[in-house]
């Protein structure tokens, strides 16, 4: 899958508090979460955002609470992929979960500022900054969650195997 | 295969297990709350199974925005409420319910040896208890709550021995931002944590809940405790369901060890915004407050209560604050009426909350206004925490906590409790 989008830039530990505040946290509607993704620490995000557009951090991004509401609030404002150097590993695996593709490259992160476009190509992992002209490679995902994601989630991946077995 | 290693290895039909290896693991016990539940059931019913793999391994406690806060708060516990009740799963009504993680290891729901995952980052708690215990998102959780089972990756683990005698009024929280403070947010990131050494002997089974519950501020998948005859007492007459004692083998791979010595360890204060901004109280600077808070599944415990009651002794709240205290669970609640230091605080002029998360999370029960300063034993001081963006949160234990309560600044317990 190739995705094109503009780039909004954050620095380190980006946490699930700033991704989606706990306050709003009574409702689980994923249009409802996504009109105050990342609202602590980039009040106009949900302004700025348009659809397709990429979300690039340096290291940690999504550490904190274990909210799938921070994933869902981000796909939800229209981001299509998240780069970073890091993640956290809840995020991470909330994120594979769900559909929401991150791709880890500190090379990318470092190279990439908010405003930039980039291309990103999900099935070989490659960044290509369109504004600066420089391309990044992301690590590749392991088997095992890439059928995961190939399956279109773990909810699809665990209901085919439940069917398989006799189970559904 | 160190302590994580084993326990995976065990609940996933293999000999041996390494890190980086993908296992489908057994689960004994399943976790969410009044936030995490209603997504989780919502993914639970797409998979389109009827019924949980075990009713009585499934746990729901409402504790977040409980007793309701508002409305949409209302509709969500009704939510969680009604599958509950059908489903039949073991569910902790407002009133016998307390924080989650304080709840679990006193009903006897967690045992030594066990997997648990939760959908509440702070699920690493049970750590303490010699369990491989981690938080998960709610699609993870709806998929062990139907099967029973979920996909892991080995983490690889890091030893922290602490050497040495603790100095007086350093607990488990200390211990803790002190290592995150050494290690930074992600210094254990996609690991396990494993506590050993004289200090962790010595410390209670309280405090080794405070520790394994901040695994997670160290970016770790969870914290762990080999069990002692101290765990072994606590969980005794908890539950009649077994259990099995791992220990991790003398050859046992770790990624790093780190040894300290906890006898030069002081009571810490992590400044805002992260944990890892930790330092000696006596290095916090002079910083005046507007709440103090404890509480939580970080120190919502008898232990936190007493140490902080033993440090207010019969001193009054400065008139400067707000001080609030939450104890973790009913239990703990009745224990420390008994005790008298409910009535400690009352007479301090501290107010005594119903268990809940409450404020922690910035849910309700006590929110900070733009340019409020506020230390609380809970375990995360990122940005808006609390309540505004503008205001601060400070991370101390129990003791920290109450001789602030009582001076209106960070203060050291020594300043007070003489
Ligand atoms: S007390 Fe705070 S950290 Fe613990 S479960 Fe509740 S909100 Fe989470």
């Amino acid at each position: 899958m190739k995705l094109r989008g503009t780039v909004h830039k954050y620095g380190a530990n980006v946490d699930t508090d700033a991704i989606i505040p706990a306050r709003y946290l009574n409702v689980s509607d994923p249009e409802e979460l996504a009109k105050h993704c990342m609202e602590d620490i980039d009040a106009d995000f949900v302004a700025r955002v348009r659809k397709g557009d990429i979300i690039v951090a340096t290291t940690n991004f999504g550490c904190g609470s274990s909210r799938e509401h921070a994933p869902v609030a981000i796909k939800a404002s229209g981001i299509s992929c998240v780069v970073a150097a890091s993640f956290a590993r809840i995020f991470f695996r909330n994120a594979i979960n769900i559909g929401l593709p991150l791709l880890e490259s500190a090379e990318a992160a470092d190279g990439c500022a908010g405003g930039d476009v980039v291309d990103v190509d999900l099935a070989s992992g490659t960044i290509k900054n369109v504004t600066t002209g420089k391309t990044y490679h992301a690590a590749a995902y392991p088997a095992f969650l890439l059928d995961i994601i190939s399956s279109g989630g773990l909810i699809e991946q665990t209901r085919m195997k439940l069917q398989s077995a006799g189970k559904l | 295969m160190n302590l994580s290693e084993k326990i995976l290895a065990a609940h996933s039909g293999k000999s041996s297990v390494s890190p980086g290896e993908f296992v489908n693991v057994r689960v004994d016990v399943v976790l969410s709350n009044d936030i995490t539940a209603p997504l989780a059931i919502k993914e639970f019913s797409r998979l389109g199974v009827r019924k949980v793999f075990d009713a009585g391994r499934v746990v729901i406690v409402p504790d977040h925005f409980t007793p309701n806060k508002d409305i949409p708060s209302a509709e969500q516990c009704k939510f969680v409420r009604d599958f509950a009740r059908e489903q039949g799963v073991v569910y902790y009504e407002v009133g016998q319910a307390g924080i989650e993680h304080v709840l679990l290891p006193e009903k006897g729901i967690v045992l030594p040896g066990d997997v648990v995952v939760g959908a509440d980052s702070h699920t690493c708690t049970y750590g303490a208890l010699a369990a491989f215990a981690t938080g998960m998102g709610s699609t993870d959780i709806a998929v062990a709550m139907a099967t029973g089972e979920i996909w892991m990756k080995v983490p690889q683990a890091i030893k922290f021995i602490f050497n040495g005698k603790l100095q007086p009024w350093v607990g488990g929280k200390d211990l803790i931002l002190y290592t995150i403070g050494q290690i930074g947010v992600d210094g254990a990131l996609y690991s396990s944590m494993e506590f050993a050494g004289p200090a962790i002997d010595e410390l209670s089974m309280d405090g080794r809940f405070t520790m394994a519950n901040m695994a997670i501020e160290a970016g770790a998948k969870a914290g762990v405790f080999t069990a002692d005859s101290k765990t072994l007492e606590y969980v005794k007459g908890r539950s009649s369901r077994k259990f099995a004692v791992h220990r991790p083998d003398a050859d046992a791979r770790y990624a790093m060890t780190y040894q300290w010595d906890a006898s030069s360890i002081e009571p810490q204060v992590a400044l805002p915004s992260l944990p890892s901004n930790a330092r000696p109280v006596s290095r916090a600077g002079n910083v005046e407050l507007d709440q103090v808070v404890i509480g939580s599944c970080t120190n919502g415990r008898i232990e936190d209560l007493r140490v902080a009651g033993r440090v207010m002794g019969k001193r009054k709240v400065h008139p400067g604050l707000r001080v609030i205290v939450i104890p973790g669970t009913p239990a703990v609640y009745l224990q420390a009426l008994r005790e008298g230091i409910i009535e400690k605080f009352v007479e301090a002029g501290a107010v005594v909350s119903t268990s809940t998360c409450g404020p922690c999370l910035g849910g309700y029960m006590g929110i900070l206004a733009a340019g409020e300063k506020c230390l609380s034993t809970t375990n995360r001081n990122f940005v808006g925490r609390m309540g505004s963006t503008k205001s601060e949160v400070y991370l101390a234990g129990p003791a920290v906590a109450a001789a602030s309560a009582v001076l209106g600044r960070i203060a050291s317990p020594e300043e007070v409790a003489a």
